[in-house]
């Protein structure tokens, strides 16, 4: 998922809006930007739908980074295709979080400047084909795991940018599998590429629902407000689930010798990932985490004079027709 | 010459053209300067590719030798390259980028309406499909030239910087050789002189518009189209655009 960790904030509201609210929520209304809302809520959301929109952003990277080496014209094709889309997602997400009263060119310098966060997936290097394959079959997977709840999110235009969203992110997993299926079948060289791309990003992709309920300590009030629909665990389960059955069919092996079906919890048993590393990629010290920034950085302001340039003569224009006028 | 011969090449401008220019617009991929560019960048870019794979594949149907679009794109070193020596040069910045797309776009919108008429259905129906692609490419490129070109002091200068390097590149569009004589005896290619005479309406309104000036020297440089002389570039993008295919042949993907 896109968004980790997201603080929530409390609320200093009237006790009566506040049950009020609760009850619109409860009853499972959708909110909607003109209706009164806690403060809290406002700011949670905000901080929840940038940071998700910035990860569709970041998230161009990676997969961007093999646009120009896509083996085949098709496979070129499908991967221009879904790194529009991904721009497509944070385009809808900025506007929804707009509608909170928050620009995106202020969003934008928070990412900019290291307030706002990303994904933490997005700061692991993409190195062979198959990990054209690994991205959209475990990152865009896991990614569906939680936007597919959040379809039913109390708030509206984040609930509607999840809905259009949701149907582009299940062809990108497709896409994706599909490149691992090639892969798998392919050469001797083709299966190492595609085992090795499952090697390094199983535990980040399980990294991607962020820390254990135990240590995650915000999500308590996201959840009664309907911003966050299931725990980290109850998705990470799910997504462990559904993808090892998927590894067995391409014949590759999850990287944990400690998986195991548990009759039990009809669920697998597997080994958590690394959470000291966690730690360290969101605090900027992953593999790529100062590339990632510095190449959004320099995106932005080598590309000043033309945002400027552009407004510049939209303004020339209003100007000429007003006196016209 | 035979006329499948110039059919075949002719075909490989279509699909080099296309597939060159295709994959430099790709390079933005990511990095644009507002996010509204980079969807409309891999727009383009992703037009361009398909348009590709119908003119590369047709080439290798009619060279009728087994050779698949992926094959002619991934598996020909630079002399065998027929694209123009515009679509090859390096993006620059953003301004350079939409500059080298506007006149590419100008050339093309009208080269594809004259194709749609062409003897041979197969060209006509792709000059068609592509066509409508293609104008709005044209719509948005000009739109974006005229903005920047009329829009702050620095923009204007880097878009008459863009104009100035770029304008040497024009006129082999319009220089024709053997390959452009024996497609149009057949009934396929345009007359080049009306083709020129057409681009430089569009041109010349674009850039008075933009308020740019039209460089006065004529002078063309060529060999791109022909594949006599590439510029250095091509080779460069061909090492990754053809690396995957090379190092692991016989691979599918
Ligand atoms: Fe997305
Ligand atoms: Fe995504
Ligand atoms: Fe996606």
């Amino acid at each position: 998922m896109y968004a980790q960790m997201v603080k929530s904030e409390a609320s200093q509201d009237d006790p009566e809006k506040l049950a009020g609210f609760q009850a619109r929520i409860d009853a499972g209304e959708k909110i909607e930007p003109k209706d009164w809302m806690p403060e809290g809520y406002r700011k949670t959301l905000i901080r929840q739908i940038g940071q998700h929109a910035h990860s569709e952003i970041v998230g161009q990277l990676p997969e961007g980074n093999w646009i120009t080496r896509a083996p085949t014209l098709e496979r070129k094709a499908i991967l221009l295709a879904k790194v529009q889309d991904e721009a497509g997602h944070g385009l809808y997400l900025y506007c929804a979080a707009e509608t909170l009263g928050v620009s995106r060119d202020e969003l934008t310098e928070m990412l900019l400047d290291g307030r706002m966060k990303y994904s933490s997936i997005f700061n692991y290097p993409t190195l062979t084909w198959a990990d054209m394959g690994a991205v959209g079959w475990l990152v865009d997977g896991a990614a569906i795991m939680n936007q597919v709840p959040l379809q039913r999110t109390s708030y509206g235009p984040y609930s509607r940018a999840m809905i259009r969203i949701c149907k582009e992110e299940s062809f990108h997993q497709r896409q994706g599998y599909h490149i691992m299926m090639k892969m798998a079948q392919g050469t001797p060289a083709q299966k190492k590429m595609a085992q090795d791309a499952l090697n390094r990003f199983w535990y980040p992709s399980l990294m991607m629902f962020g820390p254990s309920d135990k240590d995650s300590v915000h999500s308590a009030q996201s959840m009664k407000w309907k911003i966050k629909m299931n725990t980290n665990d109850e998705l990470r389960q799910k997504f462990v689930d559904q993808t090892v059955p998927q590894a067995e069919f391409l014949g590759l092996t999850v990287p944990d010798d400690t998986l195991r079906w548990n009759e039990e919890k009809s669920g697998y048993d597997f080994a958590e990932p690394d959470w000291s590393e966690f730690f360290d990629v969101i605090q900027g010290n992953g593999p790529c985490n100062t590339e990632r920034l510095a190449a959004r950085n320099k995106a932005w302001d080598d590309g000043a004079w033309v945002r400027e340039g552009l407004m510049a003569h939209a303004a020339k224009k209003r100007a000429a027709k007003l006196a016209a006028e | 010459m035979t006329d499948q011969t110039a059919l075949f090449e002719y075909l490989l401008r279509l699909g080099d053209n296309t597939l060159v220019l295709g994959h430099r617009v790709s390079e933005w991929c990511g990095h644009a300067p507002v996010l509204e560019e980079d969807i409309a960048l891999a727009n383009t870019a992703l037009d361009l590719i398909g348009q590709t794979q119908m003119w590369l594949g047709l080439a290798g149907e009619v060279e009728n030798a087994g050779r698949s679009a992926d094959d002619l794109a991934m598996h020909r070193d630079v002399w065998d390259f027929r694209n123009l020596l515009l679509v090859e040069q390096p993006n620059g910045d953003f301004g350079q980028t939409l500059m080298r797309q506007c006149l590419f776009d100008a050339f093309h919108v009208e080269l594809l309406t004259d194709l749609t008429n062409a003897s041979d259905d197969r060209i006509a129906a792709i000059a068609a499909k592509a066509l409508k692609e293609v104008t709005y490419h044209l719509d948005r490129s000009s739109e974006t030239v005229i903005g920047l070109g009329d829009g702050t002091d620095e923009s204007h200068r880097r878009m008459q910087a863009a104009l100035d390097l770029l304008w040497p590149y024009v006129g082999e569009m319009f220089t024709p050789d053997a390959v452009d004589d024996a497609m149009r005896a057949a009934g396929i290619a345009p007359d080049l002189n009306d083709l020129r005479a057409r681009f430089d309406t569009r041109i010349d309104a674009i850039l008075t518009e933009a308020t740019l000036a039209k460089p006065e020297s004529a002078y063309a440089q060529s060999g791109g189209k022909t594949g006599f002389r590439h510029s250095e570039h091509l080779g460069h993008m061909l090492t990754q655009m053809q690396w995957l295919q090379r190092a692991y042949p016989g691979a599918t993907w």
